[in-house]
């Protein structure tokens, strides 16, 4: 540091702070003072949307986070539940949305390594990742670049540091173009009683820092997080792009799980957004001391930062630990023989401030508790006119489809796979081949294609823990080694066209369908992290946005007796204006009590029942078919929504009868309805299926039979000799049960329909199915 | 004190996998590319004195892998000694 | 459907290039230079009839009594960035019954161990070349004294990469060919069952075993290839389900589909599919645990006589 550089803040620091006059004015008034361009700086990250969460806390407080299991809830680095007895797991979600619109590789490979990290700082060891991705539509040049950087990124950092990743979801729309959206969500497992804490609660002990050097990566990150980006984001904003070094990432694993395992750690803490000014904030915070720290001290990459940047860098992979003054040595000892710095740069006070000195000279001198809680706003949700206009649409009545009659796939290759398929079946009837033509279009589209192709760019296996591969089911099953023959099975989902037409069925649907999914393996759903992803809260249709999908968050929670245990918040999703459609994801958590009997998607033994469990309602609101096959611009209808108390009694139905042995598959219906779902359980099983249509309402189409979506709906194959088991649990437990068919040993699937018999040849399903895979 | 740079590439004969999937991508921007090697650059700063046989027996050693990378090397200039370095506090 | 492969002598199905030549030209079957007896030795006609028939059944060794096994000590390596260590640890543990101890990059030597294992993962991340630079650890001397007196050494994946980048195996592992990384299960053929890291399984059998890696390509020389097949030290072959080898079947573009080799003495190997990761069938196929088996069996016999 040169010389005695002015502290007095400058108009550019105003405004490149991000702080608006109103929050400037309370800074000031909390402070009694204006502060200096540190501390100004400081206030701009840790009062943005992306560390304040300001125009969701107050909603978020009201989702139900409490049962007999959690041992955390929100507001902690990541919610931990108990999963066998001593045993914990922990779990969050965690979105890195703009930086991967700037540098989609980077972006999504410290999205993976800021997750991990998060698991870490509570004591728990990584163990399985999941991702649920959004981008344009991938003939667009554009999408598919951020598409493959992602993809590219998340294999990169993941394989690299040795935790799998299990699972996920990819959806496309336009909206989400130029700005993608990448959530990561990380588990991780730890004894009960090696959990960390965040909290700094004893005077006296050593701050020490420990991990990479601190250089000037994603400067001001945070800040720029909670911007929106326009077309010149690309170029200006690279140099907030944090770069991330998975095997600086796998040795702080190891060293920080070693160090914990002295007991002489008292709080851990990573540094993500906002680095060390949100570390050091939060641990004082939340055990009501303070701190002194000495910044000249704080391990760098270059000589000559200056303490602004040495506060505000978000280079990566980076903990600070609070730890007893007697263990410091022996537990940066620890650090350094895995070849990480580790550097005592302070001590932990009584009195709650944090104060920062560089050159001798104070530099910082802030209340922690003021850093830590920004300031709170109220929303002013009103519903758009428009889209309650698309809600109305008519889209389950016949009329509608004398033009869908006609309507061809789009995609790359589906017109063709649809001719191919035309030639081999030889029927006749215009409504089949309709029917078939949309089928083969739902199977093709990239939101339902077959993703083989991604994630076998993941290590899926490595730490030997998972029993259910990526594709096998609609959840990811782990052995819990810690306590066998338990399993853990975890699920994420969510759908932007149900929740851009009714944001409190798109929240309460997406909770339903990972409950669903993690049921489906057999598993009891336990606890539940949240991703929200949406666009301007300042404006009225974004506001009523995030109230409605919170809202309905909420309820299908405490209606499913499932808490959130943690979650993130990712506002500001626009590009050029238009917010992205809002796309709330739920990552669900649940435990088997014999991982051995966890059920796949797949049908597999010829001779089995085919059965539809569950709502026999169905409909095309919100449903991928009008987008996909109907031609429709924007999603419309009314998604149909949950009947919380059949889907709880589904959900125990689910477990009992995986426990019971009387369930071979389960498999649920999601996008594209109970035809995708038929053909992706023989699609995976390579079985064919001998079935007949459930007798449909009165007057209702076909295609919303087959293609129409809604929730609590699995279908399922039963050994025959359980049959008469499983129907009378169905009744004991008030669930609809409909047998469809069984499964058969021909490679065909062949469906009964008022309109004549619907068959396709498994390899003309497959090659729509696997279609992406053709051209890598 | 001198500056070296070392250039290495994937011997002729092998396949250079990297190499193609960036030629791939840059067709695929539009670019007419005939080639892509994809390589390796280092620059190393060490004493004047048998520079040029120690960065020899680096590059045979460690550096490369001879079997299948062939490498060349240049000495860029003299080099001002290292900024005192920032060693763990 | 099950897939057997193709009986010997039908359209496409080579026979084992160096049988081959070596039959033609009347010779004897050829041994590698340092012929180390193993298990019972079949004779040319029942070899005959087990390569016509495929694969058979996964053999019923005999287990070695526990308490033997267990007097063995297996030794993993952990450099900074391995990730398959503690999974190596936990099979060789749980399901094979040795004996495990961890053994640190900066060891200078390891103690006394029976065998030692070089895991998966990314070591030193990947940085400079896969392996390269845990080649040049501290315990890598050790290991190579190991080596020289007769010791075990195996290499799986990232650990073949430091094997071959030591020296300790000839050629390099390099991109693969689609520059991807790719985790999924493979079919193997064990091409030899008289080494100490194969004779738990049937010559020529078919088996499965998980690749997760983005270099794993197999590149040696013309000529250092001709000696791998003439002194028959590629101990497992990419194949398809019927036991073919083949450019589809072939996940990285390994030359002469090479999926794993062992040295000229017969007591280091290398392979990319991680047997660790076959070796519970709850997580897929137990394939892989025989290939520790026979480390074990071979080691037992050893010290039997």
């Amino acid at each position: 540091m040169n010389g005695e550089l002015s502290l007095e803040p400058t108009a550019r620091d105003l405004a490149a702070s991000g702080l608006r006059p109103a929050e400037l004015e309370r800074v000031r008034q909390l402070l009694g003072r204006m502060p200096n361009r540190i501390e100004l700086a400081m206030f701009g990250v840790m009062w943005s949307e992306h560390c304040a969460y300001k125009h969701s806390r107050a909603l978020l407080r009201t989702l139900p986070s409490e049962s007999p299991h959690v041992l955390a809830g929100p507001g902690g680095n990541a919610g931990v539940v108990e999963v066998a007895p001593g045993i914990a797991a922990a779990l969050k979600v965690e979105s890195h949305n703009h930086p991967s619109a700037v540098d989609p590789f980077h972006g999504a490979a410290t999205g993976v390594g800021g997750i991990i990290r998060d698991v870490l700082a509570m004591g728990a060891r990584p163990i399985a990742l999941l991702d649920a991705l959004r981008f344009g539509p991938p003939h667009e040049p554009r999408a598919r670049r951020l598409r493959d950087g992602v993809i590219a990124g998340i294999a990169f950092y993941g394989n690299a540091i040795g935790v799998p990743t299990v699972g996920g979801e990819i959806d496309h729309a336009p909206c989400w173009t130029d700005n993608p959206l990448v959530n990561v969500a990380c588990l991780g497992v730890a004894p009960v009683e090696a959990l960390a804490s965040a909290a700094a609660r004893e005077p006296g002990s050593v701050v020490l820092y420990a991990g990479a050097r601190t250089g000037r990566d994603g400067i001001g990150g945070a800040a720029f997080a909670s911007e929106e980006l326009d077309e010149h984001s690309a170029e200006r904003d690279r140099s907030a792009v944090q770069i991330g070094d998975p095997f600086a990432g796998k040795l702080l694993i190891e060293a920080t799980l070693q160090a914990l395992a002295t007991g002489g750690v008292r709080a851990l803490q990573d540094m993500g957004a906002a680095g060390l000014t949100c570390a050091t904030a939060e641990m004082s915070a939340a055990g009501g001391t303070g701190m002194e720290i000495d910044l000249d001290r704080v391990p760098r990459r270059e000589a000559d930062m200056s303490p602004l940047e040495l506060v505000l860098s978000e280079s990566q992979e980076r903990m600070l630990l609070v730890v007893a003054p007697e263990r410091a040595d022996a537990i940066a000892a620890i650090y350094r023989r895995w070849g990480l710095v580790a550097a005592p740069i302070g001590t932990v006070i009584a009195e709650p401030v944090l104060r920062m000195r560089a050159g001798g000279r104070l530099v910082v001198e802030l209340p922690p508790a003021c850093l830590a809680n920004g300031p709170v706003y109220a929303l002013a949700p009103q519903e758009p006119a428009a889209r309650r206009a698309r809600r109305a649409m008519e889209v389950d009545g016949g009329a509608r489809f004398a033009s869908v009659r006609g309507a061809r796939a789009i995609g790359a290759g589906g017109a063709g796979l649809i001719a191919s398929a035309e030639a081999a079946s030889g029927a006749p009837d215009e409504a089949l081949q309709a029917l078939r033509r949309a089928w083969l279009a739902l199977l093709a589209h990239p939101t339902v294609a077959s993703k083989r192709w991604v994630y076998r760019q993941y290590d899926h296996m490595v730490q030997l823990r998972t029993v259910l591969a990526p594709g096998a089911a609609g959840a990811a099953v782990l052995r819990l080694l810690e306590a066998p023959p338990r399993g853990l099975a975890l699920a994420i989902d969510g759908n932007a066209r149900y929740a851009w037409l009714d944001p409190w069925a798109g929240g309460a649907l997406a909770v339903c369908e990972a409950a669903l999914n993690v049921a489906c393996t057999g598993a009891r759903p336990l606890a539940l992290t949240d991703g929200l992803n949406l666009g301007n809260p300042e404006r009225p249709e974004g506001a009523w946005e995030l109230a409605g999908v919170i809202e309905g968050i909420g309820a299908a929670c405490r209606a499913l007796g499932i808490p959130v245990v943690g979650g993130n918040v990712s506002l500001y999703n626009e590009s050029s204006g238009a917010p992205i459609w809002p796309t709330p994801i739920c990552c669900v958590l649940g435990v088997l009590d014999d991982v051995g009997r966890a059920l796949p998607s797949a049908v597999r033994e010829p001779g089995d029942a085919v059965v539809l469990l569950g709502s026999p309602q169905a409909s095309l609101g919100g449903a991928l078919f009008l987008e996909a096959v109907a031609g429709e611009p924007l999603p419309a209808g009314q998604p149909l929504r949950p009947d919380f108390a059949l889907h709880a009694r589904l959900l125990a139905l689910l477990a009992e009868a995986a426990a019971a042995g009387e369930l071979r598959s389960a498999h649920d219906l999601a996008e594209g309805g109970l035809g995708v779902a038929l053909a992706e359980a023989a699609l995976l099983g390579e079985r064919g299926l001998a079935c007949a249509l459930p007798p449909p309402a009165q007057h209702e189409p076909l295609e919303v039979a087959l293609f129409g979506e809604g929730p609590s709906r699995v279908l399922a194959s039963v050994p025959p000799a359980c049959y008469d088991a499983l129907s009378a649990r169905c009744a004991a437990h008030a669930v609809p049960l409909v047998r469809l068919g069984e499964v058969t040993a021909e490679p065909r699937l062949r469906l009964r329909t008022p309109a004549g018999e619907l068959e396709c040849d498994l390899a003309a399903l497959r090659a729509a199915w696997q279609s992406e895979e053709r051209t890598r | 004190m001198i500056a070296v740079r070392v250039i290495a590439f994937l011997k002729p004969g092998v396949l250079d996998a990297q190499g193609q999937a960036v030629q791939q991508g840059l067709e695929a921007l539009g670019y007419a590319v005939e080639r892509v090697r994809v390589g390796r650059a280092f620059e190393l700063v060490l004493p004047e004195q048998d520079w040029e046989e120690n960065v020899r027996r680096m590059c045979e050693r460690y550096l490369t892998n001879p079997l299948i990378e062939e490498y060349r090397y240049e000495r860029l200039g003299p080099a001002a000694p290292p900024a005192k370095g920032q060693d763990d506090p | 459907m099950s897939g057997r492969p193709a009986p010997a002598g039908a359209a496409g199905r080579q026979p084992h290039r160096a049988r081959a030549a070596s039959r033609a030209a009347g010779g004897e079957r050829t041994t590698p230079r340092s012929a180390v007896r193993l298990g019972p030795r079949l004779s040319s006609l029942s070899l005959e009839r087990l390569l016509r028939a495929g694969p058979r059944p996964e053999p019923a060794p005999l287990p070695p009594a526990r308490a033997e096994t267990g007097a063995l000590t297996f030794g993993i390596v952990v450099f900074p960035g391995s990730n398959c260590d503690r999974d190596c640890e936990y099979v060789l543990r749980e399901v094979t019954g040795v004996q495990t101890r961890m053994i640190w990059h900066r060891d200078p030597e390891l103690g006394a161990l029976d065998a030692v294992v070089l895991p998966g993962g990314f070591s030193y991340g990947d940085y400079l070349r896969a392996g390269a630079i845990a080649a040049v650890s501290p315990v890598l001397g050790a290991i190579r004294r190991f080596a020289e007196g007769g010791g075990l050494v195996l290499g799986i994946c990232n650990g073949f990469q430091v094997l071959c980048e030591a020296g300790l195996l000839p050629g390099a592992l390099i991109h693969n060919r689609d520059a991807r990384f790719h985790c999924a299960w493979t079919y193997l053929r064990v091409e030899r069952t008289d080494t100490p890291f194969t004779c738990a399984f049937a010559p020529g059998e078919v088996v499965r075993m998980p690749v997760a890696h983005g270099e794993g390509n197999y590149f040696a020389e013309p000529a250092t290839l001709a000696e791998l097949e003439r002194e028959r030290r590629v101990l497992w072959r990419y194949v398809d389900a019927r036991g073919e080898p083949s450019p589809q079947a072939n996940p990285n573009g390994s030359l002469h589909h090479i999926a794993g080799i062992c040295n000229a003495a017969g007591n280091v190997a290398g392979l990319m599919p991680h047997p660790e990761r076959a070796s519970e069938s709850l997580l897929g196929g137990t394939d892989g645990r025989r290939l520790f088996a026979s480390m074990v069996r071979w080691l037992l016999e050893r010290r039997r006589g």
